[in-house]
């Protein structure tokens, strides 16, 4: 029942994923595509969450947080670039 | 280490001097410390005479490098003795001629004698030694010292063409040659020749020995000039004529004369060796004497007439070898042809070196060569005029001088060929006395232009740039003693017969003799009574005589040639085509497009791998060991295929971008799947960053240049990457289902912990077992960062701009 349960997660979360990425090809404007790539990053948090339960291991609890730092840094640095062109600003001088 | 290794050395020992005793002491010409050398050599060569007479051979070992059967062996035997006298003793004679024609103050002497003297050690080497891989060494060196003879006067544009024609030719049939020598190898296994000689009646029917005898023979006939090599050979003489005298008439162009005779015991008896040698030769013969007539230099008229002599001799040789077929009695009567070649050689060094110098001195004091503008010098110089008589008579086979000897028996060679019943010879009966009588007619006639059209006539002191007069005694010497002993040999041909004809002719057909009879008896002599080689030569006078007084009404037939079929054209187109093929072939395939050179490397790929997939018959597949697939490792597949595909079809840059980031990540949750923390992690964040890195270089593209086009397709990429993810597909199973060996990881699990006091399984291969790798990967990153730093700041072009 409980692997039948974790499996229904993970399918589920998969599925999620295949729409995310169809809005990420698809995405008519750039924000909707950062957007979608969040999400798919979220997802895949909860991926790897639901499949170290199904492994049950301690391993990968890292990757979940290098996953959330990435996807911060991945968004905001999208955001920025979108908003003034650059990613990494020069100093003025 | 013997006396008779030095004097192959000595030589090469004597010419590190030369440039030093030309530094030093300037007020004497080099030539005289050099003239020593030659002289020793030749007197020291003499004592060995006598015993090669009485049939001994003298053999000197010297190991060069035993481990491959190569060792620096002297041998002295009839026919190596005699070129080695040939050698030294025109050597001395040359180098004495060109104490006077070279000037001391004008000339590089220095270089000039250095060349001279590594010529003559190399031919020295190439007569004496016995192992191949040795004769090839000195036969490569005087290819290459008469390279830098004939371009001694390097600043003229048509002697750097001689050299670069002759170092062409002569080199490429060394490499030939030296192909048979290494055939000969893997036949008798060893290079020694006297062991080969041995070894000669079992290796007939051995599948390399026909190649072995026709890539020999291409050396010895591009170095002897034989047609159709012997076109390097009239542009040779743009070399000082003491170089034309000593080279291109009396020794290296004899080099291939003497390796046809060297190799006689080898290959003769056999009907290729017979008709190749034979048919080239009198091919030579008639096309050297035909070619000569037309020729208005006089050293042209030479040079072609050496190709002519060239060709009889060789055409004896291989008219002798005739003789090997039949036993000592029957066989002398056809060896004949033989003994001709070997006394002829002889006469023909001592008369065309003559001729060279008398040329030469003509070209010293008259400041031309050219017959048109020469004539009436005979009372002018009248030693000269002398020397050339004797020089010229003896070349068209006049008696009482030695060339009417060597031609009567040349002759007698022919026709005793015509009674040949072997080879299917009785078909071609006539063919070789009527060439030879054809061009003994022609040389009848350049010998008399030779002599009349230079000494007799008008004479035409306006066209000269010098007032004639007798050349200088000291350069009037070497020719008088040429010419005399051309009369001496032409009296008295018989001093030469036991002494050096007779064992020379004893190494060439070693299998006549028996034990009752260890020498040829040769006997030359003027009189041989009324028979058919006399009233040929009467003939040849005869008609030579007429033909040359009626020159200028048939020597339009030389314009009926048309330049276009001449070998030199070919010669000079294939060149020419030669280079432009090569660099259209170039020029189509290496198109400077990256995307060109890929889809070869590619192509090679998937030829070699399926090719030996198919062909060794390698393919298998075996799913016992594979496991179980679960539904979400076939999403995450779909999803990078889909990701895949999204890279491949995508229409804008950044969707490729963002789609090579969706299957870097999919990957990232491969590794979670299967297992792999550490890599996961590794893999997110490189993905990332390179992910990033893309995006900062699609930003950067050129305004102007943006292209959001699709990618343009192409059959040939699509069937090539078809090819090449099927190639590795194919592999990748057929490698999975071969299971050899049990893997090695049982052992890390075991004593990680053990051994490296590590849990991290990974972590301690990388940092403990395999550190190494970890060392350098990390010498990878940081040149890749040092180089990233350098191209962005370091911008020389634009150094200047700034």
């Amino acid at each position: 029942m409980f692997e039948l349960l974790i499996k229904m997660a993970a399918i589920i979360l998969s599925v999620s994923i295949l729409i995310s990425t169809y809005r990420v090809f698809k995405g008519p404007t750039m924000p909707d595509r950062v957007i979608a790539l969040d999400i798919i990053g979220i997802n895949i948090i909860a991926l790897v969450g639901v499949v170290s339960v199904w492994l049950s291991t301690q391993a990968f609890l890292e990757v979940i947080l290098l996953i959330g730092i990435l996807a911060f840094i991945g968004t905001i640095s999208f955001s920025k670039f979108i908003e003034r062109g650059v990613v990494i600003e020069r100093k003025r001088d | 280490m013997s006396i008779l290794h030095l004097v192959v050395l000595a030589p090469f020992i004597f010419a590190i001097f030369v440039p030093f005793l030309h530094k030093y002491l300037r007020h004497i010409h080099t030539g005289w410390f050099v003239f020593i050398v030659p002289v020793l050599l030749f007197s020291y060569l003499v004592q060995f005479i006598q015993p090669v007479m009485n049939g001994q051979h003298i053999h000197k070992v010297l190991p060069w490098m035993p481990s491959i059967g190569v060792s620096f062996n002297v041998y002295v035997d009839g026919l190596g003795l005699l070129f080695s006298l040939l050698i030294t003793g025109i050597g001395a004679l040359v180098v004495l001629y060109s104490i006077y024609y070279l000037s001391k103050e004008k000339e590089a002497l220095n270089s000039f004698y250095v060349y001279l003297l590594m010529f003559m050690g190399a031919m020295l080497g190439v007569v004496l030694s016995d192992n191949l891989i040795v004769l090839y060494v000195f036969w490569e060196l005087t290819s290459l010292a008469s390279f830098l003879l004939i371009a001694y006067w390097y600043h003229r544009e048509k002697s750097r063409y001689g050299a670069q024609k002759s170092m062409l030719i002569t080199v490429s049939g060394g490499f030939a040659m030296l192909a048979g020598f290494v055939s000969l190898y893997l036949i008798t296994d060893t290079f020694s020749i006297r062991e080969i000689i041995a070894q000669a009646p079992d290796i007939t029917g051995h599948a390399l020995f026909l190649p072995a005898m026709l890539l020999i023979l291409a050396g010895a006939f591009t170095k002897s000039a034989q047609f159709p090599f012997h076109i390097w050979l009239p542009d040779a003489m743009e070399a000082p004529t003491p170089v034309s005298a000593y080279l291109h008439s009396a020794t290296m162009v004899k080099a291939g004369i003497y390796l046809v005779a060297r190799m006689t015991p080898i290959f003769s008896g056999q009907a290729e060796w017979f008709w190749i040698i034979s048919l080239f030769g009198i091919v030579t013969l008639f096309w050297g004497s035909f070619s000569a007539v037309k020729q208005t230099d006089l050293k042209s008229i030479l040079a072609f007439s050496t190709v002519s002599q060239l060709g009889m001799i060789m055409c004896l040789l291989g008219l002798g070898s005739a003789a090997v077929h039949f036993g000592y009695e029957e066989g002398s009567f056809y060896s004949v042809a033989v003994v001709a070649a070997v006394f002829h050689l002889i006469n023909h060094a001592t008369f065309k070196g003559s001729l060279f110098m008398v040329v030469g001195i003509v070209d010293h004091e008259t400041g031309t060569r050219d017959i048109r503008k020469l004539g009436g010098l005979m009372t002018l110089m009248p030693i000269t005029f002398t020397l050339a008589v004797i020089g010229a008579f003896s070349m068209a086979g006049l008696p009482p001088f030695n060339g009417f000897l060597s031609k009567e028996m040349f002759f007698t060679g022919v026709l005793n060929a015509s009674t040949l019943d072997i080879f299917n010879m009785e078909t071609w009966t006539y063919l070789f006395p009527v060439l030879a009588w054809i061009a003994s007619v022609f040389t009848f006639i350049y010998s008399m232009v030779l002599v009349f059209r230079t000494f007799t006539g008008q004479f035409q002191p306006e066209k000269l740039e010098t007032k004639p007069h007798e050349a200088p005694l000291g350069m009037l010497i070497p020719p008088v003693i040429l010419a005399s002993l051309v009369l001496i040999i032409g009296f008295f041909p018989n001093l030469l017969s036991k002494s050096i004809i007779e064992p020379a002719t004893a190494s060439i057909l070693p299998t006549l003799l028996g034990p009752e009879n260890s020498y040829f008896k040769v006997d030359i002599y003027f009189w041989h009574g009324f028979n058919a080689e006399l009233f040929m030569t009467m003939g040849v006078i005869g008609v030579g005589t007429l033909m040359f007084i009626g020159l200028h009404r048939w020597s339009g037939v030389y314009d009926l040639f048309p330049k276009r079929l001449a070998l030199n054209h070919f010669y000079d187109q294939g060149l020419v085509q030669l280079e432009r093929l090569s660099e259209k072939v170039t020029r189509i395939h290496m198109t400077g497009f990256i995307r060109d050179y890929l889809v070869y490397i590619f192509a090679f790929f998937i030829l070699l791998l399926l090719g030996s997939l198919y062909t060794f018959n390698a393919f298998t597949y075996d799913f016992e060991h594979t496991a179980d697939i679960g539904i979400f490792e076939v999403i995450l597949s779909l999803v990078m295929v889909a990701g895949a595909l999204g890279v491949v079809f995508a229409r804008k840059r950044i969707t490729a971008i963002i789609s090579i980031g969706v299957v870097g990540y999919v990957l990232a949750l491969f590794f979670v799947v299967f297992r792999a923390p550490d890599l996961a992690l590794t893999q997110l964040v490189v993905e990332t960053v390179s992910v990033a890195l893309f995006l900062l270089c699609f930003y950067h593209l050129p305004v102007l240049k943006v292209e959001k086009n699709t990618v343009p397709f192409k059959l040939t990429n699509l069937i090539i990457s078809v090819g090449v993810g099927l190639t590795v597909t194919l592999i990748a199973l057929s490698a999975n289902a071969t299971r050899l060996f049990e893997p090695i990881s049982e052992y890390f699990i075991e004593a990680s912990y053990k051994e490296a006091g590590g849990k991290n399984m990974v972590n301690v291969i990388l940092v403990d077992f395999r550190g190494f790798d970890t060392l350098l990967e990390i010498l990878v990153l940081g040149i890749a960062a040092l180089g990233v730093y350098t191209l962005v700041k370091l911008r020389l072009a634009r150094r200047d701009e700034a």
